[in-house]
Order: structure tokens, then sequence, then C-alpha cells
């Protein structure tokens, strides 16, 4: 091993150990009796219980899952017909316009669109009475507005990956194209709608600045339920739920991971 | 074909299109006419709490408070040093991963990737248990006996440095990832077969190839950084002061809307070069690959 490659191994070590190890030593403390979260006080999985019996966190965790359903799945719909746009239906009046709405909201400080949408919603409760109470809706709404652009690039990068000469064979021998779309193109880009529709539902899981904007009285999601208990410092019971998602997405990924590995050893 | 089934097939294009289409003006479009708007106003005491004046006082507020001009300053210092440890990281890993045998390279992405899938808020969270006054850091730092008092690692710029760092990484990586990998060893060996140094075959054949990535990642990096809320708040001391914060706080705490929205408007024209940059970048690297 030379001077370089070994510089490049420890440098190796040193990152992956950067990013796991706090994440490991978060799921070790989960499993601390103790009440102050980083003093060890012996094994325990008694903050699991509190975890289960505390119906605020239940609340917040059905309407975040709520929210993450519907928004994913009308950002898989919004962005699978604009990635169709883009990639197949060649020069359109205001595609410019087009491909700038639909690549800046993934850029955009999440402050500004939170403030934004906010103000949106305020301005057209006053003409129009809608919406009459900030929540669910107007939460589902922000989040399907950026999960669009996602799906749209994954949906456009992988309709430009796919030949286009199935496509237009079958337009050749007669097929109407609305079902060319729905019998060769949706199952070719299949694979990239559900990618599209696991990040959506995964970013709008994730948002904390967005939704606090946009939420009203009453509708607390699941991250504005943990950033206003963090903000005072570690908790117990936040370690277990942090294990908790720690345990599910990486057995999601190794999942993913092996079935992929699969799919290009049979290939 | 007839005319009416040529007729239904343009309908059919022109839903697909006007459909997103219209979401994207009502939802993403219309809220920035509105900022612009009523950054323009003034404040008052009544619902909504902004008058229909215009004028260009908050903007003529912005540029001669002290606070907001130093604290647009501190948010692009700090975001550009965030980058630029992110780049000083990031490239020997992606480095490294470019250069391993395929399987592990598989794996060795999809543990950059990972943390990405994990709640970003907790990811944040998890330093807060190492950097605390009695956090993990602190309690080894004692028991070696390096130090006898707990050192103050939170609620200061360091800890934002290594929050922001920790998770826009990944951001880094990946795109250094996609270029360093396309990049044909052969052409390194052939500078070295031609009498170059090790170091002068990186400046003059590794860097220049791999410049796009570098940009790309550099960008994905500082745009989100500069406005970022959640490292501040949670990690950051009571004076460290930066833009995303500034606004939250103009906008829920001193309940001042026109004023929050300048900040924004003021915060966008900051990016638009960068933003308009990336797009460029982004546009040219899917070209290049298709």
């Amino acid at each position: 091993m030379n001077k370089t490659s070994r510089f490049i191994a420890s440098i190796l070590v040193f990152g992956y150990a950067f990013l796991y190890v706090p994440l490991i030593l978060v799921v070790v403390y989960s499993f601390n009796d103790s009440q102050i979260a980083t003093v060890w006080g012996g094994f325990s999985t008694r903050w699991y219980g509190e975890l289960f019996r505390n119906e605020q966190i239940l609340d917040a965790i059905s309407l975040s899952l709520r929210i993450a359903m519907t928004s994913a799945t009308a950002a898989t719909i919004l962005g699978t017909m604009a990635g169709l746009a883009m990639a197949r239906f060649g020069r359109f009046r205001g595609r410019t316009l087009f491909s700038g709405m639909l690549s800046s909201p993934m850029v955009m400080p999440e402050v500004i669109t939170g403030l934004s949408l906010l103000l949106l919603f305020v301005t057209l409760q006053q003409l129009t009475g809608w919406p009459g109470q900030r929540g669910f809706a107007t939460i589902t709404i922000a989040h399907t507005t950026f999960s669009m652009a996602y799906v749209a690039v994954i949906v456009q990068s992988r309709l430009v990956a796919i030949d286009e000469s199935l496509e237009e064979a079958a337009m050749d021998l007669g097929g109407r194209p609305f079902r060319v779309v729905l019998d060769i193109t949706l199952p070719l880009i299949a694979p990239a709608m559900i990618a599209g529709w696991l990040l959506s539902f995964t970013l709008s899981l994730d948002d904390l600045v967005i939704a606090s904007f946009v939420s009203g009285p009453g509708s607390t999601t699941l991250p504005m339920l943990i950033f206003s208990k963090v903000k005072l410092g570690v908790t117990p019971d936040i370690n277990a739920l942090a294990s908790i998602i720690i345990a599910l997405v990486s057995l999601g990924v190794a999942l993913a991971w092996i079935i992929a590995r699969r799919a290009v050893k049979s290939t | 074909m007839s005319a009416t089934a040529h007729k239904a097939d343009t309908l059919w294009r022109q839903v697909t299109i006007a459909i997103p289409y219209l979401w994207l003006a009502v939802f993403f479009l219309a809220p920035f006419a509105i900022i612009f708007r009523i950054s323009l106003a003034d404040p008052q005491f009544a619902q909504p709490p902004y008058t229909n004046d215009v004028s260009a006082n908050n903007f003529a507020f912005l540029l001669t408070d002290s606070l907001y001009v130093v604290t647009y300053y501190r948010s692009v210092i700090l975001a550009a040093t965030a980058t630029i440890l992110c780049l000083l990281l990031g490239f020997p890993m992606a480095y490294g991963i470019a250069r391993a045998q395929p399987a592990t390279r598989n794996l060795l992405l999809m543990l950059v990737v990972l943390p990405f899938w994990i709640s970003f808020l907790l990811r944040v969270y998890a330093w807060m248990g190492l950097l605390n006054n009695y956090g993990t850091i602190n309690s080894f730092l004692l028991w070696l006996g390096v130090i006898d008092q707990p050192l103050q690692l939170m609620y200061t710029d360091f800890a934002v440095f290594l929050g922001l760092v920790y998770t826009y990484i990944p951001f880094m990586i990946l795109p250094l990832y996609a270029s360093l990998e396309r990049l044909n060893m052969d052409l390194v060996e052939a500078a070295l077969d031609l009498g170059a140094s090790r170091t002068g075959a990186f400046w003059d054949v590794t860097w220049p190839l791999a410049r796009p990535g570098v940009i790309a990642g550099c960008l994905l990096v500082f745009i989100p950084a500069i406005g970022e809320y959640v490292i501040p708040v949670l990690l950051g001391g009571p004076e460290s002061l930066l833009i995303g914060r500034v606004l939250f706080d103009e906008f829920f705490v001193n309940r001042d809307w026109p004023l929050a929205s300048a900040v924004a408007v003021v915060l966008l024209l900051l990016l638009i070069l960068p933003i308009v940059l990336l797009q460029r970048y982004t546009a040219r690297d899917q070209e290049d690959a298709a």
C-alpha cells in the first residue's frame, strides 16, 4: 500500500466514523435507565414503553404519516406528468418557465418556501375564505409542491435513459398516445415512480421548517413536536424514538440494497 | 388518423402539461409575487398585519441597520466555511469510494446515502448528546484526565460547523463521486509515465476532470446552508445570528410580516447567482450523461 492509498483509507475510516458514531450513541443511550440522558444508569427499555403511552407523540406520528402518504401520492402523480412533459413532449409554449419552476423548489431555502406559502394561504383566505384553518391540507399542499420536483427529475432521467423506439413502434402500429403511455411508458418508468414516491414520503416526514410556517394551532407534526422537546435539551424518550427511526430506515435501505444486488446479479 | 382522434391526442398532451403547470404557478410562482408585494408594505396592528402602501422602507432599513448587514455577512461566511470543510473531507472520501472494488464501492455509497433517509432533525439532535457539558465527548475527556473542567462545545460556532458538515456532506460526496467515477485512471497513469509528479498529475489531470462535481457539490451545500434554521437554533449560541433564524424570529416573534418578507427577498437575491449556476451545471451534466 503506498502513501496516497493509506491516506485515502484513513480518511474513509474517519469519515464513516464521523457519520455513524453519533447515530450509534443515540441508540446506545436509548437503553439507558437514567433520567439524565447522557449519564449511564443501567440497561432498560422503559423509554420505549413510555413512548408508546405518550398520546401527544402518537397523535403527531399519525398526522405526519397521513400527510406523508397523501403528499407523496399527489407528488408522484403531478411529478410523473411533469417528467413526461419535459422528456417526451418536445418544445411547448412556456417550457423554459416550466422547467425553471420545476427545479427551483429543490434548491430554495426552506425559510423562503415556508414564508411565501404561508403568505399565499393568508391571501387566499382573505379573498376566498379558503383555507379556513391551516393544518393537514395546507401542509400536504406545501409538501406536494417541493416533492413533485424530485419525482419529476427522477422520472425524467429514467425516460431519457430508456429507448423511445418502443413507444414509437406502438404509435406506428396505431396505438393512441394515451394508451401508449398507459401500456408501454408507465410500466417502464414504474421503478422511477416508486423511488420518487419513497423519496417524497421521506422528505415529507423530515420537514420541520415549512410545516412550522404553514400549519395552524392544533396541527403538530412529528418533527414539530420533536423540535419543541429537544430545544430544551436531550431527552431519553426522543432517544428511543430516534432509535426506532434509525432501525426502520437501516432495515429498509439494507433490503433495497440486497434486492438491487440480486437484480444486478441475475442480469 | 381522423380529425377527432387527433384532437383527443392534442388535448391529452395539453392536460398532462397544464395540471402540473397550474399547480406550480399557484403554489410556487404566486407565493413569490405575494412575498415581493408584502415586502414593500408597512406593518400595522391589524389582521392582516400589513398596510397597502408601496415603499422601499423595509429595504432601506435592512441595508442601513448594522444587525442585518452583519447577519447576512456572517451567514455567507459561515456557509462558505462549511462548504470548504465539506469539500476537504468529502473529496478524499469520494475519491476513495470511486477507486474501491465494485462490490465495496456499492456498500460504501449506500452508507453515504443512508443517513440522508434518517430524519435531518434527529441527526442534528444526535450531536447534542455528544457535545453537551455532560455529553459523551466531555465525559470521555474528563475520564482520560485530559481536562478537569468540561469544555464548552455546545452553543458555539464550532458546534454549528460540525452540524453543517455532518448533515450536508452527502450532498458533497455524491456529485464528486459521480465525476470521479467517470475519471479514467489511465490518464493519471499516462501523466505519471510522462514524468509528472503525483501532485502535478493531481492538479493537471484529476482536478480539472473533477471540477464539475466540485462545483455542483459546493453549490448543493452552500445554498441550503446559508438559510439554515435548525442547526443554529439547536447547536448555536444565542449570539449565533444567521439569516434563516432572523427571518423566522422576525415573523413569529416580532410579527413583522413586511420586514420578514424583505429579509426573504434579499436572501433570494443573494442566492440567484448560485442557483442559476447550479441549474446550468446540472443541465450540462445531464447532457453529458445522455
